[in-house]
C-alpha cells in the first residue's frame, strides 16, 4: 500500500519537525519525508490540509481486558477506541486473568494483537508469581516470550525482602521494573484522597503517605540493586517532589501520570460519583497543580490513559463498593490538547508525553516520525470539537469521568505500519 | 457540590431527605415545627393522623437495626401508611446489580418511599438515582455518611431545652471517624447558626480537614467541655479496638468516657444526649447516662415526631403555606 499525506503541518517535537510538509508511505514505512519520491503513485491520498500529523501515540498503560474480563472490554472494542485517539502502541499491565507470568499468557496476547492488528502490543510481564508477591516470576522466559519490562500491577510487594530480590533479579536479566507505589496497608481499603471531600462524603480514605512511603521504599531499594524503575501513575505533590529530588541526586528513574489526575480532583466526586472512583485516587487542587509542574520540569515525563473500561454494574453501586478505574482512551489526545489550550503546558510537551517519551521508558522504537522508519501516525483536526457523551463512546466501558466535556481536536485518520486502522470518513 | 440539590423537587420542596448537608434553615425549622405538632399525637387516645392514608412505605435494611427501624415502623403507622419491613442482608458478593433488581421488584409493588439504611457511604444518593420518579428516599444511616433523621431529633432534644442555638456551644465526643451520626449533627448545628460546634476525641477518631466543616477540635475533655452547653456522646464500636485505632477499652473510658466528673467542666445546664445503643462504661458512666444531665430517653420518644414530619414532608402532605402561619 502506498499513501500520500498532503498538505499537513508534521508535528514531532523529538525530532524537531514542526512544519508543513508532505510525507510518502510505501511498504509499511515512511519513504519520503520530503517531495515524493520518482515513480510514486499512491493508493491512497490523504489531504491534511489544516491538519496536524503526529507520530502515533504511545500509551504507557491501558487495559484491554483480555484475557480474563472480557464481559469489561476485548482486544477489537479497546483498540478501536484507541485508534480513535490516535494511539498505535499501548503496554499492557500483566493483571489478566491468568496472569502474564508465563510465555504461553504472553503468546496469547502477541496472537490477538496479531489478530486484530490495529496497535503494536507490548506487554509487561509478572514480577512475581500470580502477583502474589512471594515467589519471583519467570522474568527471563517472559523477556524471551516478548515482555519489554516487569510489573506487579496494582499489587503491593508487602515483603520488603521480595521486593529487593525481585529488583536484583529484574536487574540481572536487564528489566525495567514498572512500579505502582501504593503502601496497601496505609491506603486500607480506602476509596478516595484523605481530606476534606472524604470527610465530608464519610468515605474510607486514602493518605498521601500510602503513595509517599511506597515511593521512598523503592527509591532506597534502586540506590542498592541499581535496577531501572518507572513509577506508574503519580498522585500527589508530595510523590512528585520524592521522584524530582531523587533525580536531582542522579538516581535514574522515570515516572508517569494518568490523564484523569491532570484533569480532575476529589472534589469532582461530588455526589459520589463512581466514574471518579478511580486508583490513585483523584487528589486536591495543590496536588493536581503540582502534577502540571512536574510534567513542565520533566519530573514525570510521560502521560498515560490508564484506561480501565467497566461493564455497567461494576460502577452501579454505592461508591466505595465499585470497581475503581476509568474508560479514557479514546480522549487522551484531545484531553492533553485541552491542557494546551488551558495554558497549563505547550504544544510540543504535549505531544511528547505521549509519543517520543513513552516510547524511551518502554524503549520501543516507536513514537516518532522518520525517513525509513515504521509509517505509525495520527492525523487530528485541532479545530474540530468533541462532545464526550458517555452513551457513544466506542470502548465497551462507558465509565468516563468526562461525561459532557466539550474538547478540541479530533482524530481524523491513523496510521499502523503504514495501514489506515482508523478515518472518520 | 456541583450539580442542583437532588433533595428537593423544582419548587424546593423536601422530595428526598438524604444530608443534612445541602438543606437551608428554613426547612430545618419546618421540620423542627411539625414535628412539635406531631408530638403531641402520642398523647391522643387515637395515636394516628390520616395524612399517608393509602401510601405503602418500603423500610429498606441493608445493615441490621431494631431502634431505627422500629421508630420509622411506628412513625408510619401513626401517619397510616402502610408498612413493608425488609432486611437485606449484603453479603460481600452482593453487588449494584443485586441492588437494583431488588428497587425494580419494590417498584413493582408501588411502594411510594423507601427508607434506607446501608452499610456503604452514598448508598442514599445511588438508590435515589436508581428509583422512578415518583418514589421518595429517605436516608436511615449511609455507611460514614449521613443518619440525618438522627440529627434531626437530636436538634429537637436540643431545641425543647435550650430554645436559641446561636448562644450555644456544643460538643460532640467520640468516635467521629465512623460516625454519621456526627457528620449529620455537625451540618445541622451550623446550619441552625449554633455558636460553636465542637469535636472531641483522639487523633485516630478524627478524619483529616474535618474542621472544614465548621468545628473546632478537641483532643482531650476537661478543655473541649468548657462551658458547653451540650455534650452529645457517640457509640464507640467495640471492633475499633482490634485495630490500631485505640488499645483498650479501659483507657478509652479513662480519657473519652462521660463521668460526672468530666461533665463539671460543662455548664451547670448542659443536657447530655447520646444516639444509642449505649456502652455503659465504655464511652458513658451509667451515673451520667441515667442521671439529671441526661436526656437520652426523651432523644428516643422525639424520633418518632421527627419521622412523622419528614415523611408526611418528603410525600408532600404539608404545605410550606400552613407552615408560615405556625411560624407567626
Amino acid at each position: 500500500m502506498r499513501i500520500s499525506i498532503e498538505n499537513g503541518k508534521l508535528l514531532d517535537p523529538s525530532n524537531k519537525l514542526d512544519q508543513k510538509q508532505d510525507l510518502f508511505i510505501a511498504d509499511g514505512k515512511i519513504v519520503s519525508l520530503e517531495k515524493k519520491p520518482d515513480g510514486f503513485n499512491p493508493d491512497l491520498v490523504i489531504n491534511a490540509k489544516d491538519k496536524i500529523v503526529l507520530p502515533g501515540l504511545v500509551d504507557l498503560c491501558a487495559r484491554l481486558r483480555e484475557p480474563g474480563f472480557e464481559k469489561k472490554g476485548n482486544f477489537d472494542s479497546e483498540l478501536y477506541a484507541a485508534n480513535s485517539s490516535g494511539i498505535t502502541s499501548i503496554s499492557v499491565p500483566p493483571d489478566t486473568t491468568p496472569v502474564i507470568d508465563t510465555p504461553a499468557v504472553v503468546e496469547f496476547i502477541h496472537q490477538r494483537a496479531r489478530e486484530t492488528n490495529r496497535a503494536n502490543i507490548f506487554p509487561l510481564g509478572a514480577l512475581t508469581q500470580k502477583l502474589k508477591g512471594e515467589q519471583l516470576a519467570e522474568m527471563y522466559l517472559l523477556k524471551e516470550a516478548g515482555c519489554i519490562g516487569v510489573s506487579n500491577a496494582l499489587n503491593a510487594i508487602e515483603n520488603t525482602e521480595v521486593l529487593r530480590r525481585a529488583f536484583e533479579y529484574a536487574n540481572s536479566c536487564d528489566l525495567s521494573v514498572f512500579i505502582y507505589a501504593e503502601d496497601e496497608k496505609i491506603a486500607n481499603n480506602g476509596v478516595a484522597h484523605e481530606g476534606a471531600i472524604s470527610a465530608r462524603l464519610g468515605l474510607p480514605a486514602i493518605p498521601e503517605t500510602a503513595e509517599t512511603i511506597a515511593i521512598s521504599r523503592v527509591l532506597l531499594l534502586i540506590e542498592q540493586t541499581d535496577v531501572r524503575v518507572h513509577f506508574c501513575h503519580l498522585s500527589s505533590a508530595r510523590a512528585v517532589d520524592l521522584i524530582r529530588t531523587a533525580k536531582k541526586q542522579g538516581i535514574e528513574v522515570t515516572a508517569d501520570v494518568s490523564i484523569c489526575n491532570l484533569h480532575l480532583t476529589d472534589m469532582d466526586i461530588a455526589d459520589y460519583d463512581s466514574n471518579c472512583h478511580v486508583k490513585p485516587p483523584l487528589r486536591n487542587e495543590r496536588d493536581r497543580v503540582e502534577l502540571i509542574e512536574g510534567i513542565r520540569d520533566d519530573t514525570i515525563s510521560a502521560v498515560c490513559s490508564d484506561h480501565q473500561p467497566h461493564e455497567i454494574n461494576a460502577k452501579s453501586a454505592p461508591f466505595s463498593i465499585t470497581e475503581p478505574g476509568a474508560s479514557t482512551i479514546e480522549h487522551l489526545l484531545p484531553l492533553m490538547l485541552h491542557l494546551v489550550n488551558r495554558n497549563e503546558i505547550t504544544l510540543n510537551r504535549a505531544i511528547s508525553l505521549i509519543t517520543s517519551e513513552p516510547a524511551k521508558i518502554l524503549g520501543i522504537n516507536r513514537g516518532f516520525i522518520e525517513k525509513n522508519k515504521h509509517a505509525d501516525l495520527c492525523i487530528y483536526d485541532p479545530n474540530s470539537n468533541i462532545s464526550i457523551d458517555k452513551n457513544n463512546l466506542l470502548s465497551s466501558g462507558k465509565n468516563t469521568p468526562f461525561n459532557g466535556w466539550e474538547l478540541q481536536g479530533k482524530v481524523t485518520h491513523t496510521l499502523l505500519n503504514g495501514e489506515v486502522v482508523f478515518s472518520i470518513d | 457540590m456541583t450539580g442542583k440539590n437532588i433533595q428537593l423537587d423544582k419548587n424546593g420542596n423536601l422530595k428526598h431527605f438524604l444530608s443534612i448537608e445541602g438543606l437551608s434553615q428554613p426547612l430545618l425549622h419546618t421540620i423542627l415545627n411539625y414535628a412539635e405538632s406531631f408530638a403531641t399525637v402520642d398523647k391522643r387516645p387515637v395515636k394516628k393522623v390520616p395524612l399517608l392514608r393509602g401510601k405503602t412505605i418500603a423500610n429498606l435494611f441493608f445493615e441490621p437495626s431494631t431502634r431505627t427501624r422500629t421508630t420509622f415502623e411506628l412513625a408510619a403507622k401513626r401517619l397510616s401508611a402502610d408498612i413493608l419491613n425488609l432486611n437485606i442482608s449484603t453479603s460481600a458478593t452482593s453487588k449494584g446489580e443485586i441492588l437494583s433488581d431488588t428497587l425494580r421488584t419494590l417498584e413493582a409493588m408501588h411502594c411510594d418511599m423507601f427508607v434506607v439504611r446501608h452499610a456503604n457511604s452514598g448508598a442514599a444518593h445511588y438508590i435515589t438515582s436508581q428509583v422512578a420518579p415518583h418514589i421518595s428516599v429517605i436516608n436511615a444511616g449511609d455507611g460514614r455518611h449521613e443518619h440525618p433523621t438522627q440529627a434531626m431529633l437530636d436538634m429537637f432534644t436540643i431545641k425543647q431545652h435550650k430554645k436559641d442555638f446561636t448562644k450555644l456551644s456544643v460538643a460532640i465526643v467520640g468516635d467521629i471517624l465512623h460516625s454519621r451520626v456526627a457528620r449529620s449533627e455537625i451540618h445541622a448545628l451550623n446550619v441552625l447558626g449554633t455558636n460553636e460546634v465542637r469535636i472531641i476525641g483522639p487523633h485516630t477518631l478524627i478524619p483529616k480537614e474535618i474542621e472544614k466543616l465548621g468545628v473546632h477540635i478537641y483532643h482531650d475533655m476537661n478543655s473541649g467541655l468548657k462551658d458547653v452547653d451540650v455534650v452529645v456522646m457517640l457509640r464507640l464500636q467495640r471492633e475499633r479496638m482490634r485495630g490500631a485505632l485505640l488499645p483498650s477499652e479501659d483507657e478509652y473510658f479513662k480519657r473519652y468516657g462521660l463521668t460526672n466528673q468530666k461533665l463539671k467542666h460543662a455548664k451547670k445546664d448542659a443536657i447530655v444526649m447520646h444516639p444509642g445503643p449505649i456502652n455503659r462504661g465504655v464511652e458513658i458512666d451509667s451515673d451520667v447516662a441515667d442521671g439529671k444531665h441526661s436526656v437520652i430517653l426523651q432523644q428516643v420518644s422525639h424520633g418518632i415526631a421527627i419521622r412523622m414530619a419528614i415523611m408526611a414532608m418528603v410525600m408532600g402532605q404539608i404545605n410550606r403555606d400552613e407552615n408560615k402561619e405556625k411560624k407567626k
